[in-house]
């Protein structure tokens, strides 16, 4: 059995496993979804310009939020969670090399964030006459693709630093919840205070709520080419990969 | 052909804890071994280190020619593991669990003749989070058949069963026998090693106190034959020379080593007194009492 086959295969069974896994599927799927429902139904969906709705300005960030909970959010829980049951561990007993493992988790991340970015895109176009630009889709699915794999990253790494499976959902929503707030996922907003952009500059997150808006921005002149944001998300990415080289355990904590 | 397993001074110390501190230990091709101790005698560290999950302290490791430190991945293809905690993934059933199992390996077993040699053929479509204890466990071992090796851990497959889910795990493993298989199981029940092993080593605090067959470990041990009997309150008192002495609760109890002399002595003076000995019992030394006399004492044996 090649490599590649190997990958796959163990991608498969992964996002099977998801499927079934209620929470993972609510976060991921479910409340992205709930959210832009709500956000167009407070904020309301005028249209601000000739052809140019504000959901516009929310879809992007729903899109954010949905790639880290498939990525970051839901491996740094079952992760964790399979460690401590020894799931991993007996894994580890198994002739299957640890990295194809790994990247199987961040194959299967990969695959979900990319059918949520259909899904949201359709939606937003379908239901709130959002649309998206041709010369947009490139910037778009470079956003998707480094963000779905930096996240992957960064909750793999993220598992490392949580000491149990009942830490796992706290310690997660401890980084994340607070990070969207500054991150331009739920609110966009032009005045906030130095050091809450400053947060928001330096962590991941914003970096990628950005560049899918920038994908998504009707205004653009040209095919955006949002790269600074991508260098961060890719710097995050890179760094969260290594320290899960070297730190990430296989075997229970007890 | 060379051992399975060859162990030669195998320490393992945490800081000022010497856990296993120098066990040799060679497990022949095709042998079942029960590995047996109390709890925290060093069996798991033991056993953990010959599976490549701890490294060693000190010492001489090879199983199956590789040392478990150093060995390549191939190596786990001829290599199964029981774990003595370790669940299954919850959310898939126990027939797929067993196909990305097999998924790992070059060339494996049939999944669902795997099922089947454990006995889990009708259960192959629940989820294993409804799986009983017993289920769990006999999926435990389809995990670590579904490779098809030829060396099998098993640590501590029946510890927290009752009775007679002891008996059915007994008899699954049983059946690796007659797959040919290696088994090196840990175990702090004597009655299962007995059961199970070909071969018995036990140990005590870190250290090998005795090997053998249930039998030569019986032998070895220099645990007498208890005779008891309830003797009535107006019976004459036994004499002084059968060296007995009162068991606490009203009964009398003789600990020889020369069974025959000692009864022919008991009978002879009950026959002169006219007296039935209620209750005469005569008890050979069991399994536990020698292993409590092996695992009690290890600082006086001869490691």
């Amino acid at each position: 059995m090649s490599a590649l086959t190997g990958l796959i295969r163990q991608a498969r069974f992964d996002l099977l496993i998801f499927r079934r896994n209620p929470a993972a599927t609510f976060f991921t799927v479910v409340l992205p979804l709930i959210f832009l429902f709500i956000f167009t139904s407070i904020f309301g969906n005028e249209e601000i310009r000739p052809g140019v709705r504000a959901a516009t300005f929310y879809v992007p960030g729903i899109l954010a939020l949905s790639i880290i909970s498939a990525t970051a959010t839901n491996l740094a829980i079952t992760m964790t969670t399979r460690r401590e049951r020894g799931v991993l561990k007996r894994v580890r007993g198994t002739p299957i090399p640890a990295w194809t493992f790994v990247l199987s988790q961040a194959l299967a991340g990969l695959v979900l964030c990319l059918i949520m970015t259909a899904l949201i895109v359709l939606i937003g176009w379908i239901v709130f006459d959002v649309s998206l630009n041709a010369s947009g889709i490139p910037s778009l699915l470079i956003s998707v693709v480094l963000g779905a794999l930096s996240f992957a990253a960064i909750g793999l790494a993220l598992t490392s630093i949580i000491p149990s499976e009942d830490a796992a959902p706290a310690v997660t929503n401890a980084v994340f919840l607070p990070l969207y707030f500054v991150s331009d996922v739920f609110i966009v907003s032009e005045d906030t205070p130095g050091f809450i952009r400053l947060i928001g500059d330096i962590f991941p997150v914003k970096h990628l709520s950005n560049a899918l808006q920038e994908s998504f921005d009707p205004f653009a002149d040209g095919a955006p080419w949002p790269w600074q944001h991508w260098l961060v998300i890719a710097a995050w990415g890179i760094v969260c990969a290594a320290i899960t080289m070297r730190t990430f355990r296989w075997t229970p904590n007890r | 052909m060379p051992a399975a397993i060859d162990v030669h001074g195998l320490t393992k110390s945490y800081g000022d804890h010497h856990a296993v501190r120098g066990v040799d230990l060679t497990v022949e091709e095709g042998e079942i071994l029960a590995f047996l101790g109390p709890n925290g005698a060093g069996k798991t560290t033991t056993i953990e280190i010959l599976e490549g999950f701890r490294d060693r302290t000190s010492g001489e490791v090879r199983v199956l020619g590789e040392d478990p430190e150093t060995a390549p991945l191939s190596w786990r293809e001829r290599i199964g593991i029981v774990l003595q905690e370790s669940e299954p993934v919850p959310e898939l059933t126990a027939a797929e669990a067993v196909h990305m199992q097999a998924g790992y390996y070059t060339s494996p077993r049939d999944p669902a003749a795997t099922l089947e040699l454990v006995g889990l053929a009708h259960s192959a479509d629940q989820r294993t989070r409804k799986l009983s204890g017993g289920q769990k466990r006999r999926l435990d071992l389809a995990l670590a058949l579904v490779g098809n090796p030829s060396l099998i851990f098993l640590d501590e497959p029946t510890t927290g069963f009752d009775p007679s889910a002891r008996r059915e795990s007994w008899g699954m493993i049983d059946a690796l026998r007659e797959l040919g298989s290696t088994v090196l199981l840990t175990t702090h029940y004597m009655d299962e090693a007995e059961h199970l092993a070909d071969r018995i080593v036990v140990i005590a605090d870190g250290l090998i106190v005795a090997e053998g067959t249930a039998d030569e470990l019986a032998a070895s041990v220099d645990a007498a034959t208890r005779i008891t009997w309830a003797p009535r309150p107006d019976d004459p008192r036994p004499p002084e020379r059968l060296g007995w002495t009162s068991d606490g609760s009203g009964g009398a109890l003789i600990e020889t080593n020369d069974v025959l002399l000692t009864l022919h002595s008991l009978t002879s003076w009950a026959t002169q007194m006219s007296i039935d000995l209620p209750k005469l019992n005569v008890a050979r030394p069991s399994l536990e009492d020698v292993y409590l006399k092996l695992t009690g004492a290890p600082e006086g044996g001869d490691a």
